[in-house]
């Protein structure tokens, strides 16, 4: 997902017996659907994993504004110039408050920046695909922001105050964008032999990175366990991905295109399609930084960070200024 | 505005309304361009922000001007199907984005100037013009507001900040004189009541920026020689063809599709 592979320190989960009464207290506040607020105590993996996973989060939502940022000066009408623009200038909004959701749990937003400019912290790898034609404006909103949507919508629940509440406003924007999405893919889908041809491709394209955002199965994860526990990880990555299948093929029958997958095939007796597991050699490529745009997403990052760098020290040198000029005049 | 009033012709009000438009598509496009490097996510957000509203500004105009036109051509048309000897924007909108300072500079200068236009244009005789005009009023002031800002505080910021911009004002002034020039659209714009005399807004506009540049410690340059050609279409800089052949090139590309 937004987040994936987010390994927790825990060596697997602790029974309430086993817990210090602090914990158990906490644990089980979590387990009676109860919030936990910045200036609670909780245990340290919890924060470490927390601040981990909004963190790539909240740097997805920025790194994500690349691909698309990518098609706004070419941007076929008025119209869907202005759509873009604002799903664009969402998804910086959704960086920033998960920024302050991260910033509650100690770590600074400048700290955060630093580690996902380094290229120690991740963001999700969907972003290091590159978008070709304008039909993957479409594919991006549909698949992207649905896949997004899939994870995030349970997650306006998870146990933690501030990203639960951050995640109820993202999600709203969220739908919003996947429907633009899908609009761009049906004008695409109905229009001219070349606009279904560019529709088809970015399918072909996007199915596989997309349902790699679940991240690979974590059915029996220690990790996954006691993210689960925490209820800062509501479903597993499977089942998540079993989900934007079955929602999604329909999606792709109405459009009139084709799931790039041979063997897909509902199995009346389970319920769902089966359907053939993204490229996941892939996928591990891409984490490693040999996705075909992480060298390009990091390094615009990077050149955007250091040419604003003397943007943001003179407005805080004028801000500096103006607090002395105030404080010499009281 | 004037109180005897004579209507223009269709030709002249379609110039005037695409004088406009093309303002604001420009400048629209070209904020655009920032999407996702910008120096620091609020400004990233802002710029997103000015630029969509620029954007839904250019749809307002163009198509009031594909009305008048009657030809059957909407804002999209004519965004998309124009070749650059009929774009009427001002040569400073088309100005490439440069550093920051640049930008905002940019930004600042023509703000300063779209906001008492503006302002004088919700008096317009033509109710539409006036209604366009009184909703893209509010969004300018507050472009205005965020650009002076953004002038003053790197202005006044470092001796980098300060130095940047003021190479920035002084390669923009030369782009200003052609806001406050008239010709004969404009005459008749007077002469209907539809818009204001250009030269009566640079007094109000000259008050403006230099109690800015002053309290950004900035220099207006001595010389006020104005490049002219943008709103006339008559010498665009060789910077907006290479802009539409980015924007227009899937119109182009694909004419027969809709979107
Ligand atoms: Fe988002
Ligand atoms: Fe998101
Ligand atoms: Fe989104």
């Amino acid at each position: 997902m937004y987040a994936q592979m987010i390994k927790s320190t825990g060596q697997g989960v602790k029974s309430l017996e086993e817990m210090d009464p602090q914990e158990r207290a906490f644990q089980e506040r979590i387990n009676a659907g109860g919030k936990i607020e910045p200036k609670d105590w909780m245990p340290d993996g919890y924060r470490k994993n927390l601040i981990r996973q909004i963190g790539q989060h909240a740097h997805s939502e920025i790194v994500g504004q690349l691909p698309e940022g990518n098609w706004i000066t070419r941007a076929p009408t008025l119209e869907r110039k202005a759509i873009l623009l604002a799903k664009v200038q969402d998804e910086a909004g959704h960086g920033l408050y998960l920024y302050c959701a991260a910033e509650t749990l100690g770590v600074s937003r400048d700290q955060l920046t630093r580690d996902l400019l380094s290229g120690k912290m991740k963001y999700s790898s969907i972003f290091n695909y590159p978008t070709l034609t304008w039909a993957d404006m479409g594919a991006v909103g549909w698949l992207v922001d649905g896949a997004a949507i899939m994870n995030q919508v349970p997650l306006q629940r998870t146990s933690y105050g501030p990203y639960a509440r951050a995640m109820v406003r993202i999600c709203k924007e969220e739908s919003f964008h996947q429907r633009q999405g899908y609009d761009i893919m049906m004008k695409m889908a109905k229009g001219t032999d070349a606009q279904r041809k560019m529709a088809q491709d970015a399918l072909n394209r996007f199915w596989g990175p997309a349902l790699m955002m679940f991240g690979p199965s974590d059915e029996n994860s220690v990790h996954s366990a006691q993210s689960m526990a925490w209820k800062i990880k509501m479903n597993s990555n499977d089942e998540l991905r079993q989900k934007f299948v079955d929602e999604c093929v329909p999606q792709a029958e109405y459009l009139g295109l084709t799931v790039p997958d041979p063997d897909l095939k509902w199995n009346e007796e389970r319920g769902h399609y089966d359907f053939t597991q993204p490229d996941w050699d892939e996928f591990f490529d891409v984490l490693k930084g040999n996705g075909p745009c992480n060298t390009e997403r990091l390094a615009a990052h990077n050149k955007a960070w250091d040419d604003g760098a003397w943007v943001r020290d003179g407005l805080m040198a004028h801000a500096a200024k103006k607090r002395a000029a105030k404080l010499a005049a009281e | 505005m004037s109180t005897s009033q004579t209507e223009p012709n269709k030709g002249e009000l379609f110039e005037f309304l695409c004088r406009m438009g093309d303002n604001t598509l420009v400048l629209g496009h070209r904020v655009s361009e920032w999407c996702g490097h910008a120096p620091v996510l609020e400004e990233d957000i802002a710029l997103a922000n000015t630029a969509l509203d620029l954007i839904g500004q250019t749809t307002l105009w163009l198509d009031l001007a594909g009305k008048v036109e009657d030809a059957g051509r909407d804002a999209d048309r004519l965004a998309f199907h124009r070749d650059v000897w009929d774009f009427r924007n001002l040569l400073l909108v088309e100005q490439p984005n440069g550093d920051f300072g640049q930008t905002i500079m940019r930004q600042f200068l023509f703000d300063a100037w779209h906001l008492s236009q503006l302002t004088a244009l919700m008096e317009s005789s033509d109710a539409q013009i006036a209604a366009i005009a009184e909703k893209s009023s509010k969004e300018a002031t507050y472009h205005l507001e965020r650009a002076t800002d953004t002038v003053i505080g790197l202005g006044d910021g470092t001796d980098e900040s300060h130095r940047r911009m003021q190479n920035a004002l002084d390669l923009l002034w030369p782009y200003v004189g052609e806001m406050f020039v008239a010709d004969a659209v404009d005459e008749a714009m007077v002469a209907a009541g539809i818009a204001p005399d250009p030269a009566s807004l640079r007094p109000a506009y000259d008050t403006l920026v230099n109690d800015v540049f002053t309290a950004a410690t900035l220099t207006k340059p001595q010389d006020d020689f104005g490049h002219r050609g943008g709103k006339s279409g008559k010498r665009h800089s060789e910077h907006l063809g290479h802009m539409l052949t980015q924007m227009q090139w899937l119109q182009r590309a694909y004419p027969d599709a809709t979107w």
